[in-house]
């Protein structure tokens, strides 16, 4: 066996191994000290698990291909509340009046097409001023969220339409939409990153930009790509949310990003870019949904919750220097 | 090959800078399945020359040709396109792909939906790989490879281009000799591809080993080209320096002082074990030995970076024990590392800063920095030390590699030191510097410091020490003094292959 095989291992399977621990925890735990008498890993409460997943989880998507580039996108809390006000405040504007249900799909599309001109405008940035993308997009995330109060102020933006709310609630083979969706995202992302030109280059940009840049591959037009996807799936994560609560108030989102990063992280993508994988993403989005379930089922309020996933976090990528450090006997720092 | 076209020439080639005539009037040509040796200190062109000729650059004047054809290189991927490739000194590989997207980076194969078409990658990256005659295939992972493979990696991509030209820059900076020797191998194939082969390299063995012509330069000025066999190193470094160097044994002639370090059986795992040595004030010890031996990581476990599994360490005849680089900065033991911009320098700050480092928190006034007293440590050490900069202000990253290092070796001596170790005390200075750097460490021992030379070079151990620890796998093989060393018996020592051990 070659050293480092099996921290390999222990790496790439370490977020299902973590996934596998939390539902045996909650569900010994919950025997004792849940108030309902349901069962933490009953098929209902883990279909739900997923559906609830999937605001986050969509966005994380998104932030996999961004963070393997080698960037980051600070900005898709903000991304999301804008498009969440397009498409339900767009449903109300006299010039669609005359549309009827068809309203919806063009509100969908303007939504989207928001969320991913947004994403592409920051990744334009980063290409054309070579600014780092954490404070283009820390710029971004403000002035974002500034136009979302600008917009309503401390109102809440409302519209509910029925059959969009049929729609979002419906079930396909036992699964909610917004869980189609999830998984729909991250098949193709998957598929981006692991099978086309643009998804390998991307890694390779991530990894050592300069090598890249001296075989000839243009940096910029990969990175704005990049952006642009991941404001389009926030946009696509505020579209199907909304579509079923029709309210939005002007903070929704706040934070998201941290929560979209930390699930990332968790996943195994390395935070200076280069190496990463969707799948690994989306087993993170899920620990951290059971995580923040599990806590609630055995009585532990949102404090609690915040708590223990920081400090998850941080011994997560403790484990993982000390696994990478193995067989390498590194010098004291 | 006297009848054959050149597959590349150049011809007065001449390149400004603001203030700088960086190339003169340059003329050279490299004919197919030649190995053309390039050389010069540090600035006298080489990689201006090399920059011109991959279209970083473009030469204010004089002309490229290719075959017969006068070509204008507009960037980088033009130059590929005509069959030039660069092998950088400094390597630039993505490290997580795999060792067939690496090769192919930029220009995966592809099928319908931009999708990578991995078959046909595989294939073509294990072909290439085959006729390099390499222990790896296309999918492993590049960070996986030693130096010397991921060197192979950057010669697989040379061979997917259809290369006229191939440019080897510094190849063997970090290659063991074993390395080398492929490396050599895999050379000698290209040459009998008929590509023609620059090669860049300060390293005078490997000059005189593979090359058939030897092109210098000076200043920016063409100096001549000779045929490698009808030259001698000493003819070769006079075209380069303008004058000869002394090269010649350098024992000291001042009484030595009391030991300063003595090591007592000193082992470190699996890096070295039973090391016994030790340094008197006034002397330089040398270290020579293969990359590997161990050197490195003993002048690593005296500066506190490892600690030792067993034995002793003393110095002035105490046993110490060395936890951390404070404790050795404090114990008077300083280290000149071998990688002097990523471990010896903060390249940038300035130069005073640098020297100054550490013992920022010492030079107080108040809660500040005393300004003035590291003004006085700068300029006394700039002065001792002839260090060439416009002024204390300037970056370190904008000197010269001998210049740096005096600025590292200055800083040391700031701290007054009992025990001076420097790695590879002149890797990647040009050989004028290289003499000064010589001189500097031999009247430090003049002065009584006690200092270790680890080197890699034969020459300069040679040169600069008056005796010589000898290192084989980890072990000490013999220690020569400058009476009983010859280099047959110091290259039996460092291979294994002698039998006599000096404890």
């Amino acid at each position: 066996m070659k050293p480092g095989t099996v921290s390999t291992a222990l790496k790439s399977g370490a977020i299902w191994g973590f996934i596998i621990l939390e539902l045996i925890f909650f569900s010994v735990a919950g025997e004792f000290l849940s108030l309902s008498d349901k069962a933490f890993m009953d098929w209902d409460n883990m279909l739900l698990l997923l559906k609830q997943s999937a605001p986050i989880g969509i966005i994380a998507m998104g932030m996999t291909i961004v963070m393997v580039n080698g960037n980051i996108d600070l900005s898709v809390g903000a991304t999301f509340a804008i498009a969440a006000i397009v498409l339900l405040d767009s449903m109300t504007w006299p010039i669609f009046a005359g549309l009827g249900d068809w309203v919806i799909p063009v509100a969908w599309l303007l939504a989207l097409v928001v969320g991913t001109l947004l994403g592409a405008l920051n990744g334009l940035i980063v290409w054309k001023t070579g600014v780092d993308a954490f404070i283009v997009t820390l710029g971004a995330m403000l002035g974002y969220r500034g136009i979302v109060f600008m917009f309503n102020g401390e109102q809440p933006t409302s519209h509910l339409n029925w059959t969009l709310v049929d729609f979002a609630e419906a079930e396909f083979l036992g699964l909610a939409t917004a869980s189609w969706f999830l998984l729909a995202a991250t098949f193709v992302i998957w598929f981006v990153m692991a099978k086309t030109v643009h998804g390998r280059n991307a890694y390779a940009i991530g990894d050592n930009r300069e090598a890249a840049v001296n075989a000839g591959i243009r940096v910029g037009p990969h990175m704005m790509i990049n952006f642009a996807i991941i404001g389009f799936l926030a946009a696509l994560s505020a579209v199907v949310f909304y579509s079923e609560s029709g309210s939005v108030n002007p903070n929704d989102g706040q934070l998201y990003e941290l929560w979209v990063i930390t699930a990332v992280v968790l996943g195994g993508t390395k935070i200076t870019g280069g190496a990463g994988n969707v799948i690994g993403t989306f087993g993170g989005v899920i620990a951290i949904q059971l995580l923040r379930k599990g806590l609630g089922h055995i009585g532990a309020d949102t404090s609690t919750v915040n708590l223990v996933i920081g400090l998850i976090l941080v011994a997560v990528l403790v484990l993982d220097r000390q696994l990478n450090m193995k067989g390498k006997e590194e010098l004291k720092v | 090959m006297t009848d054959a076209k050149p597959v590349l020439r150049l011809e007065n080639i001449v390149k400004t800078f603001p203030g700088v005539r960086a190339l003169d009037g340059v003329s050279f040509s490299v004919m197919p399945g030649e190995v053309h040796a390039l050389m010069g200190e540090n600035g006298a062109g080489k990689s201006t020359l090399m920059k011109v000729l991959g279209g970083i650059h473009q030469p204010d004047g004089g002309t490229i040709f290719m075959g017969d054809d006068a070509v204008v290189m507009s960037g980088p991927l033009e130059a590929k396109a005509k069959g030039i490739v660069f092998i950088h000194q400094e390597l630039s590989l993505a490290e997580e792909l795999s060792v067939a997207e690496n090769i192919y980076l930029g220009e995966l194969p592809t099928k319908s939906l931009g999708r990578v078409d991995w078959t046909r990658l595989a294939d073509q990256t294990n072909a290439i790989l085959q006729k390099l005659n390499v222990g790896f295939d296309a999918n492993t992972r590049v960070g996986d490879l030693s130096i010397a493979n991921q060197q192979m990696v950057e010669i697989a991509r040379a061979l997917t281009v259809d290369a006229k030209a191939v440019i080897f820059d510094e190849p063997t900076a970090s290659l063991t000799d074993s390395e080398k020797v492929v490396l050599f191998d895999v050379i000698a194939d290209l040459q009998a591809t008929n590509v023609g082969i620059i090669y860049i390299s300060h390293r005078m063995e490997e000059i005189f080993k593979i090359t058939d012509r030897i092109t210098v330069l000076r200043d920016g000025q063409y100096q001549g080209t000779v045929e490698t066999a009808d030259s001698t190193e000493e003819s070769v470094t006079q075209m380069m320096i303008g004058r000869t160097l002394d090269l010649s044994r350098n024992a000291s002639h001042h009484a030595l002082g009391e030991v300063a370090l003595e090591v007592r059986g000193l082992s470190c795992s699996k890096h070295y074990q039973d090391v016994s040595f030790e340094v008197r004030r006034g002397e330089v010890v040398g270290f020579y030995g293969l990359v590997g031996a161990g050197r490195t990581e003993i002048a690593e476990t005296l500066f506190g970076l490892r600690d030792p599994s067993a034995g002793q360490i003393l110095l002035d005849g105490e046993e110490v024990r060395i936890n951390s680089p404070a404790d050795a900065i404090a114990r008077g033991i300083s280290l000149v590392p071998e990688d002097r911009k990523g471990q010896g320098l903060v390249l940038g700050m300035n130069c005073r800063d640098n020297m100054t480092l550490p013992q920022i928190d010492t030079l107080k006034a108040g809660p500040f920095v005393a300004q003035g007293a590291e003004m006085e440590i700068f300029d006394k050490y700039h002065k001792q030390l002839d260090i060439r900069t416009p002024g204390w202000k300037q970056q370190v990253g904008n000197l010269s590699g001998g210049n740096q290092q005096k600025i590292v070796i200055g800083k040391w001596l700031s701290m007054h030191p009992k025990v001076l170790i420097v790695d590879e005390p002149t890797r990647g200075i040009d050989v004028g510097s290289k003499s000064e750097i010589h001189k500097l460490l031999r009247a430090l021992a003049a002065q009584g410091y006690a200092v270790m030379v680890i080197s890699s070079e034969m020459p300069e151990v040679l040169h600069v020490s008056d005796r010589i620890v000898a290192m084989y796998s980890g072990r000490v093989m013999r220690t020569f003094t400058s009476e009983d060393v010859t280099e047959d018996n110091l290259i039996q020592a460092i291979s294994g292959m002698t039998s006599e051990q000096v404890a």
